[in-house]
């Protein structure tokens, strides 16, 4: 291959049902291109490596910084993102694959509304409303928001899911980003109000009793989100939540 | 199953792993070291063991539901993961795969050695020196038991440290990374107590 070439090799699928099948494309090399860049080519000018006219690559994206989650895929094997995920750094023929632990849409565009969901189910959020103003909540210590800022990265991007060998189609495991969101929405002064629904929430099915410790999400996550040490501090949590349930409590 | 017991289901099987079945396998592995003192020590042992008073019921609600609860459950975790260390080959993800097959292996292991031990006892067949010498002089049958015998340790010492995990008590990268030394100590010590406990009969 000559050197002002990339060689991509993308697993396609023309419908959620359909069966999905390689397709190999050849640019040209531009300096600085990252997967992104790449995709955007094979769109204006959709030609295989063979020469033969096919059909855009579909994929996902917004941001074009990583700080959306919307653009991943699994690329040499590994889920990421694909807007970050720069030519030069990777090995070649460069493989394009759809994260399959979601419903595939279409080629690399997959359906991650089960993590929205999730959120949902979690309760993931701060309910401020009342039917008066209730004034300001209590503050956060300047350490604890600079701790939980870290949690809050969260993109919802769904690699840590793709990563997890419980999060498949035989479980109905909601994986570790919605529990980490747990641990950061109770640690707020406000959400904090809230602290046994959600923990109550992920002691239900498929919730946090169904990881298995692989680690991988930890290793995966883009953001660097300390997604283990969330799951064994609710462990701890729900440990003392299931006791206070069982055995009775002043306090909810 | 009734919605929402997952959870309990989960915990409880996580603790019997540790009490009473992982106390159970250190004092069967101590004990039958014996075996390393001669034959005397090894039969007067087995012997103390088996006239415990209540020694049925012990053996009911301390080691039989246990573990038919642990393998009927374990099992069903087992298959509802989907390994991925070719992708991720990480440490800690192949030790969630070895955890699942130490399990099953520990499993058939568990199934031959009671059938051969104590439903052979029930039967009439007396337990002792003689019969282990026995079963551990085919060299197939020895391979078999050294190989069970480092599965469930193994699946015990890593267990242990999963325990750590799912009870939250170890919560740290820090300590989950000294429990992990400490269960590699856990695997190193029993199963030089069970290796040699075999070739005591050989
Ligand atoms: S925790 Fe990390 S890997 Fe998982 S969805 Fe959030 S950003 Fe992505
Ligand atoms: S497009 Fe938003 S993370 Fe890549």
């Amino acid at each position: 291959m000559a050197e002002n070439k990339v060689r991509f090799i993308i697993t396609r699928q023309d419908t959620p049902d359909s069966t999905p099948y390689e397709e190999e494309f050849v640019l040209d090399y531009r300096p600085g291109m990252n997967v992104i860049s790449a995709l955007m080519e094979i769109r204006r000018n959709p030609v295989n490596a063979k020469g033969e006219k096919t059909t855009p690559i579909s994929w996902d994206m917004n941001c074009l910084e990583e700080v959306c989650g919307a653009c991943s895929m699994v690329i040499n094997g590994k889920p990421r993102q694909s807007c970050s995920a720069l030519v030069d750094q990777l090995e070649q023929p460069i493989r394009l694959a759809p994260m399959a632990t979601f419903p595939i849409i279409r080629d690399l565009q997959v359906d991650r509304s089960r993590m929205f969901d999730s959120l949902k189910r979690v309760k993931a959020w701060i309910p401020i409303d009342g039917t008066y103003d209730l004034g300001p909540g209590p503050r956060m210590p300047e350490r604890k928001r600079q701790w939980a800022y870290e949690l809050s990265k969260c993109m919802t991007c769904g690699v840590c899911l793709e990563a997890c060998p419980n999060v498949n189609s035989k479980s109905d495991f909601i994986g570790p980003a919605p529990l980490s969101q747990v641990r950061l929405f109770n640690a707020h002064p406000t959400g904090e109000m809230n602290r046994a629904e959600r923990l109550e929430a992920i002691m239900g099915d498929g919730g946090l009793a169904n990881c298995g410790n692989s680690q991988n999400c930890v290793q995966s996550c883009p953001k660097g989100i300390p997604l283990t040490t969330s799951i064994a501090a609710l462990n701890r949590d729900t440990s003392i939540q299931a006791f206070k349930n069982f055995f009775g409590s002043d306090q909810v | 199953m009734a919605k929402n017991q997952e959870f309990y289901w989960r915990r409880l099987h996580s603790l019997l792993g540790v009490i009473p079945i992982g106390l159970f396998v250190i004092m069967h592995l101590v004990i039958n070291n014996f075996a390393t003192r001669g034959e005397e020590a090894y039969n007067g042992a087995t012997h103390f063991m088996e006239s415990l008073p209540f020694l049925i019921f012990l053996e009911v609600f301390v080691i039989y539901l246990p573990i038919l609860f642990h393998a009927v459950y374990g099992i069903y975790i087992a298959f509802t993961a989907k390994n991925n260390t070719s992708r991720f080959g990480y440490f800690r993800n192949w030790m969630f795969k070895l955890q699942r097959w130490t399990g099953v292996i520990t499993l058939i292991f568990i199934a031959w050695h009671v059938w051969e031990t104590r439903i052979a006892k029930a039967f009439g067949a007396e337990v002792n020196f003689d019969m282990m010498e026995n079963i551990l002089s085919s060299p197939f049958m020895f391979a078999f038991y050294v190989i069970g015998i480092i599965a469930a340790i193994f699946h015990f010492a890593n267990g242990l440290w999963s325990f750590m995990v799912s009870w939250g008590i170890t919560v740290t990268p820090r300590s989950q990374v000294i429990a992990t030394y400490f269960t590699i100590a856990v695997f190193v010590i029993l199963s030089y107590i069970g290796v040699s406990t075999l070739f005591a009969f050989v």
